[in-house]
């Protein structure tokens, strides 16, 4: 039920934060450079704590993986918005990730053993799950730049990839 | 021995050489490109070497379903493995499991 609430929140904050778009200009690709640097970023944080907490091998490779790729992603990103001449653009979408990963974080620090490696798995598949569909119904649409959009885009095929990772984790530890 | 024997002994050695041997061994080449294999489908034979030829910016891995083998690809990396065996080989990549490929190895 609470996993199920975090899911939900993140969505709906991704969401929420699409909507708010949707009412007034859609986001700008300052704007998304910064939500998807962002959500990349609370990835690799998520990844850091299970490194520290976990002593379960098949959770520890999935964190490294997890550390590797959006490390990859976010230093092309970097790279992207510097070419471009974009400077990423805080906002409400990105200030709102960043709170609810803190606690999520805080959540996930009271846990450990099993328990941690079971919440942490399975929050990983919820968050990529979100964060695929705030790619697929609004980042990616919104991006005006097509390199921006062409990231956006290799960036849902791995994140895609990383969902079904971490679904298998957590199949592995039932 | 006179040349007649020994022509028809080079033929012969030849003729045995020629039928004992497969075709030549081929090098067949999958691009990993945009978290995806290209081609995703290959015909291969015993002896053909598959090569992947990772062009992308993340590490992937080229992973036997059936855990013959399981070859980690860095980033703009060349890695192959030797097909012995005929059969119907399905891989994927451990790290983003999207990613499927398959080959048919005919004897």
């Amino acid at each position: 039920m609470h996993r199920k609430l975090t899911a939900a929140l993140v969505a709906a904050s991704l969401v929420g934060g699409a909507s708010a778009y949707a009412q007034g200009a859609k986001p700008n690709d300052a704007q998304i450079a910064h939500i998807a640097y962002t959500a990349g970023q609370i990835d690799i944080e998520a990844a850091q704590q299970a490194l520290k907490k976990s002593k379960n091998a098949d959770v520890r490779a999935f964190a490294q993986d997890m550390v590797r790729d959006h490390k990859a992603v976010n230093e092309k990103a970097l790279a992207l918005v510097k070419k471009l001449k974009v400077k990423p653009q805080d906002n409400d979408t990105s200030r709102s990730l960043a709170a609810q990963a803190k606690a999520k974080r805080a959540e996930l620090a009271k846990l450990s053993g099993a328990a941690f490696d079971k919440a942490y798995a399975q929050n990983e598949v919820a968050y990529h799950k979100a964060v695929d569909s705030a790619l697929e119904s609004t980042l990616i649409p919104s991006a005006s730049n097509q390199e921006l959009k062409d990231l956006l885009t290799t960036g849902l095929k791995i994140f895609q990839g990383h969902e079904q990772h971490a679904e298998h984790v957590v199949s592995g530890l039932k | 021995m006179g040349p007649r024997l020994c022509a028809a002994a080079t033929s012969l050695w030849l003729a045995a050489f020629v039928t004992s041997q497969p075709a030549a061994a081929a090098t067949l080449r999958v691009m990993v490109d945009k978290i995806s294999f290209a081609p995703a489908q290959v015909s291969a034979h015993v002896g053909d070497t598959i090569e992947w030829v990772n062009s992308d910016f993340l590490a992937h891995s080229a992973t036997d379903r059936k855990k013959a083998w399981d070859i980690f690809l860095p980033p703009n990396a060349t890695r192959s493995v030797k097909l012995t065996r005929a059969g119907e080989i399905d891989y994927y990549c451990r790290f983003h499991p999207n990613m499927v490929g398959h080959i048919s190895v005919a004897p």
